[in-house]
């Protein structure tokens, strides 16, 4: 357990965490170390965004990145996020590593197209013959107040596509971790890094070599009546829930997916299977959410372990509403333990 | 410049003293806590959307970016309303779900402010297609940044105006930065107004601290679309004197650059040095409208900070026409 501002770090990576060594960070932190390392480990890897170089970023991810190793891979682009993505693909089919970042989530919409249509396709199209090795980097979610079209949580939406992995880290470890196995991977990933958790998410990541493999959950906290599934900020409204559901004597699992594709199934079954009730909660609108998913795939494998029906929290279907009013859109400890609570008294 | 009355050299002296008091205390009240969000401030670029807009009438609508404060103000929307909305109140403009960055006031012909920036292009092309398509006389006004420039969709939006002769003015701001990046590394083809060229159209370079340049290149670019001969781009020069965004660290621009503007590119005070000297207005009556926006400007953030918030059960209406 770390303290209160921080989240329960993973406990299950120690396999591929070359020391035991580590210092306290902030996410953000975490993913400048990590691509500082990722990019001395291996020259192929290139930055590219709009002010990621010598500018250092909007939210300081890339800071020094252009210092340490120059112009020519840590690359300013023009306001133009189709031909940032179309060129990523480029890059990769010639055999280097773009890390291109999407200044704010919502703006990937400006490269539907080329994440949809050209980044997630190559090696299906091409039957193996090119691949789009890509890291994605963007910030999304809500809590700090920006406008419209900067907040917006649209995993699901990416989910849908296949051909892409889908990595939200909700620990500055995990987002060390996470970011060093996805910048390895040969398929194209989506990196997506919560806004709110950039300086809020602190926890001791370890300094060395540290890979967390994708498509396995972590459990954050221990509970046996009821198992909270969440990803990216949403674990850290869970842990905090599930801290209240104690002072309720209701025992609250919290279980980090960590990756939505690929996704940990069996983490999730067993952990329905142990605790007989469910309720998995999402920062994006309700309709198409991937916890829809994840209550689906609840009814395949272990609808007869189940005490009461799944519940969802989930922000509602409207567009993300700017100013105070998001602190009503998005889902918070209260609603999360009012759900849980819900499915305890069902049963 | 004897292209503008007295009567409306006064009232453009008074929009822009407004549109940069506005900004000079949002500044200042952004720094005390009391706003909401993000705020890009829109001092020091006045002339232009206050030349633009002196050519436009009731049919006309203008595209703001997410710069949005000053413009809207220039358009003649409701500053009360337009403050409101900053502070994210239920009076708003947009009733306090747009903001700072999205100001949309369709009774005065101020559309669809928006952070996607360069939309407006694409945007705008409808809307002058409409006002053609419906014989309304109007254009369309597309305001656009050096950095949203290079968004495809403005590239697209400007083909298309030109293959169809579309009475759209594209306003290129050209503020030197798209958020810490540089026009100057940014923008290919010597320059935003050259591209004009290549879409077969005129374009031209203005000086955004010089009102009467901006407005005489305005003039004709809206005569030229409500003549049926097509569009035409814009670009306007000016620096602005706050960050990218308040709280901007503008580690990319130098120390003296936006005090250098101020000294050196003020619209304001270049107006006033011009109209002065050319007898047109006496400094007199410039220091009364003065006074007069300061004591507005007072009573607007009173009101704003003032207004009530959005009730929380509003959050599901207008999503659809009837809800679902
Ligand atoms: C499509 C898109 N990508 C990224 C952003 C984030 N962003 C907001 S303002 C801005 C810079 C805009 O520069 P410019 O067009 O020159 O307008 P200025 O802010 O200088 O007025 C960026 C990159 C955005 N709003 N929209
Ligand atoms: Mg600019």
């Amino acid at each position: 357990m770390s303290d209160s501002a921080g989240i329960t770090e993973s406990t299950d990576t120690a396999a591929s965490t070359e020391t035991a060594e580590s210092t306290e960070m902030n996410m953000l932190t975490a993913i400048n170390h990590t691509l500082h390392r990722e990019m001395a480990r291996d020259d192929r890897v290139i930055v590219l965004g709009e002010d990621v170089g010598a500018n250092g970023g909007v939210f300081r991810a890339t800071e020094g990145l252009y210092d340490e190793f120059g112009a020519t891979r840590v690359v300013d682009t023009p306001l133009a996020e189709g031909v940032i993505l179309g060129a990523s693909v480029g890059l990769a089919a010639s055999g280097l590593v773009p890390v291109p970042e999407i200044q704010f989530l919502g703006f990937v919409y400006q490269a539907f197209h080329q994440l949809a249509g050209q980044v997630a396709r190559m090696r299906y199209r091409t039957r193996g013959r090119f691949h789009a090795g890509i890291t994605i980097r963007a910030p999304f979610g809500g809590g700090i107040r920006t406008p419209e079209l900067h907040s917006d949580a649209l995993e699901g939406q990416l989910c849908n596509i296949p051909g892409l992995k889908v990595v939200m880290p909700a620990s500055a470890a995990d987002a060390k971790g996470l970011l060093a196995t996805a910048i390895r991977d040969p398929d194209p990933v989506l990196f997506l890094e919560p806004l709110r958790g950039y300086r809020l998410i602190k926890g001791q990541v370890p300094t060395g070599e540290h890979l967390v493999p994708f498509g396995r959950a972590a459990t954050v906290t221990e509970g046996d009546d009821v198992v909270l599934v969440a990803w990216s900020y949403m674990v850290e409204v869970c842990r905090r829930a599930a801290g209240k559901l104690s002072d309720l004597g209701i025992s609250a699992r919290v279980l980090d997916l960590r990756t939505l594709v690929p996704l940990d199934t069996e983490a999730i079954t067993s952990a329905v299977e142990e605790c007989g009730r469910a309720v998995v909660v999402q920062e994006a609108p309700r309709t198409g959410g991937f916890a829809s998913d994840v209550v689906a795939e609840i009814n395949d494998r272990a609808l007869w372990s189940l005490e009461a029906p799944v519940a969802r929290v989930s922000a509602y279907d409207n567009p993300y509403p700017v100013g105070l009013l998001e602190d009503d859109y998005l889902p918070d400890v209260d609603k999360v333990v009012e759900a849980a609570r819900r499915t305890v008294e069902a049963s | 410049m004897a292209t503008q009355s007295r009567t409306e050299l006064l009232a453009a002296y008074r929009t822009m003293a407004t549109m940069r008091a506005f900004e000079e205390r949002m500044h200042i009240e952004f720094a005390g806590g009391g706003v909401p969000g993000f705020v890009h401030l829109y001092a020091g670029q006045e002339a232009s959307a206050a030349g633009v807009c002196a050519n436009l009438t009731d049919h006309d609508v203008l595209l703001n970016t997410h710069r949005a404060h000053g413009p809207a103000i220039a358009r003649g929307a409701d500053i009360f309303a337009v403050a409101k909305e900053i502070y994210c109140r239920g009076e708003g403009l947009c009733r306090g779900r747009g903001g700072s960055a999205h100001l949309h006031d369709t009774k005065n012909g101020l559309w669809a402010a928006n952070s996607g920036v360069g939309s407006g292009v694409a945007l705008g092309c409808g809307a002058a297609l409409a006002a053609r398509t419906r014989g309304t006389g109007g254009i369309a006004v597309a305001l656009v940044g050096d950095g949203a420039v290079n968004q495809g969709v403005v590239s697209e939006g400007l083909n298309l105006a030109s293959i169809w002769k579309l009475p759209l003015v594209v306003v290129v701001e050209n503020n030197g930065y798209g958020e810490a990046t540089a026009a100057g590394y940014a923008i290919a083809g010597g320059g935003i107004a050259r591209r004009a060229e290549a879409f077969d159209m005129p374009g031209v370079q203005v000086d955004g601290s010089d009102y009467f340049a901006v407005f005489e290149a305005a003039a004709a670019a809206a005569e030229r679309a409500r003549r049926g001969k097509g569009p035409s781009l814009i670009e306007v020069e000016v620096t602005r004197f706050f960050g990218h965004f308040e709280g901007d660290a503008q580690t990319y621009r130098s120390r003296d650059e936006a005090e250098r503007a101020r000294r050196e590119r003020d619209c304001l005070a270049n107006f006033r040095r011009t109209v002065v000297a050319e007898g047109i207005l006496d400094a007199g009556e410039l220091d009364l409208v003065d006074t007069d926006v300061a004591d507005l400007i007072d009573r607007v953030y009173a009101e704003a900070e003032a207004a009530p918030y959005p009730p929380d059960d509003e959050l599901m209406e207008f999503i659809y026409a009837d809800s679902l």
